[in-house]
């Protein structure tokens, strides 16, 4: 864009419209004492720094060690997770789903966007959008090439579509030659798409 | 309800197009959209089957041109508009003009953490027991109602396998809509690609949902 136009405004107060009206609704709620602003920087804190894919990824690599805790998990994701101290908003309720060398599991929301927040944080742009919610379910193995992840032909795949307040986390296999490794180190090859379906686990470099 | 949200097996969207360290926010007015659309939930004036169904309620050409904060955003004005919190002369004058209504509750600062940490649990007793269990062949209703739904279209009038009993849960196709909780059973129902798909439906493919007794009838 051109910014040779012939006017005199100040851009330093330019917002663009969404941006603005956004700005709107924080100021009239704030001024109706309906909302506390720094709630919301609290909020956003939470969900910047704190809960993210390591949740997620902690949780996935104890099962990968202890088989007292993989069986939990299967058993009652909700509470296995909750020992780790991951627990709260959209993951009151959760299920681990485990791949196998026969099924890849895959989650979706295709009626919005539900998601594992407390093990994953907030979903990319990507898992809310169209494209993903309309086609994981019906052609999934384009999609995850689009992730470029092919699976053999023989693999099973299981879409898990989250239509109710079920929040899925899949749990990748472990990659070979990873026999001697800590949790620690495991936990760094287990990444965000690894626990949606839309990757394997890292392989050890 | 039939609307833009139902995407199971709509063609035409493109490719996903994954973004390589994708931020948690692409500009600082999404932060924002976060905090205020949680805030405003927490005044507990509506449940998140009311704000779900207030999003899909978009005019479709809204919904589909719409990024999902500027979504959350559209909805929440309705919500509020709705319950008497925010006027459309306030939201002209891009301040408060007109008295609000009283909130159940303020989210403070300080509040925050625990709130988050204890959520929002869904799950409630059910009177009767289970209609369904694991093994189960059920088919799911052929309905379009036009209210709140969480039985995708793509998912009616197909016959699949009960998978697991879940635990009771909200109905959100009355809760969406005031008419109260009625908890139902919810199982986990797993079909074939070729039930839902047909023909050249991928042979390796099985899809689940997560479906409120209701939603099925005994195959």
């Amino acid at each position: 864009m051109s910014h040779n136009h012939n006017h005199d405004h100040d851009h330093d107060n330019e917002l663009d419209p969404f941006a603005a009206r956004v700005r709107a609704l924080e100021t009239i709620l704030t001024q109706k004492g309906l909302i506390d602003p720094a709630a919301i920087d609290v909020i956003v804190d939470t969900y910047e720094t704190k809960i993210g894919p390591r949740n997620g990824a902690k949780v996935v690599a104890k099962a990968w060690v202890d088989p007292d805790f993989a069986a939990l998990l299967k058993r009652d994701a909700t509470a296995a997770i909750g020992s780790l101290g991951y627990t709260g908003r959209q993951g009151e309720h959760m299920q681990a789903v485990f791949n196998t060398a026969d099924t890849h599991n895959l989650v979706v929301c295709t009626l919005c966007s539900c998601y594992p927040w407390s093990v994953l944080g907030l979903p990319p742009v990507w898992y809310k959008a169209p494209p993903y919610r309309s086609r994981a379910v019906i052609d999934p193995r384009s999609v995850l090439e689009e992730f470029g992840l092919t699976l053999p032909d023989t693999t099973k795949i299981r879409v898990w579509d989250s239509t109710a307040e079920l929040r899925y986390l899949v749990v990748p296999m472990r990659p070979n030659g990873t026999d001697s490794w800590s949790e620690e180190l495991l936990a760094d090859l287990v990444t965000r798409d690894a626990m949606i379906g839309t990757a394997l686990a890292r392989e050890p470099a | 309800m039939n609307g833009p949200q139902d995407l199971g097996g709509q063609m035409g969207f493109g490719p996903v197009a994954p973004e390589k360290d994708e931020p948690y926010f692409h500009a600082d007015w999404e932060r924002r959209a976060l905090g205020v659309t949680l805030c405003a939930g927490a005044m507990g004036a509506w449940t998140i089957d009311e704000s779900r169904h207030a999003r899909e309620s978009l005019h479709p050409a809204d919904y589909y041109g719409s990024s999902y904060y500027e979504i959350w955003i559209k909805a929440l004005e309705t919500l509020l508009k709705r319950h008497g919190f925010v006027s459309d002369r306030d939201l002209a004058a891009g301040k408060a003009v007109d008295p609000a209504a009283t909130p159940k509750r303020v989210l403070k600062a300080e509040n925050v953490p625990d709130v988050l940490a204890k959520g929002g649990p869904c799950d409630r007793p059910v009177a009767t027991p289970a209609r369904f269990k694991a093994g189960d062949l059920v088919r799911t209703k052929n309905f379009h109602p036009t209210g709140h739904t969480r039985l995708p279209r793509y998912a009616r009038g197909k016959q699949g396998a009960v998978e697991a009993v879940r635990d009771g849960f909200v109905f959100p196709d009355t809760n969406a809509h005031g008419q109260g909780e009625n908890p139902q059973w919810v199982y986990t129902v797993v079909f074939d690609g070729a039930e839902i798909w047909g023909e050249g439906a991928d042979p390796t493919l099985t899809v689940s949902i997560d479906a409120w007794e209701s939603y099925l009838e005994p195959a």
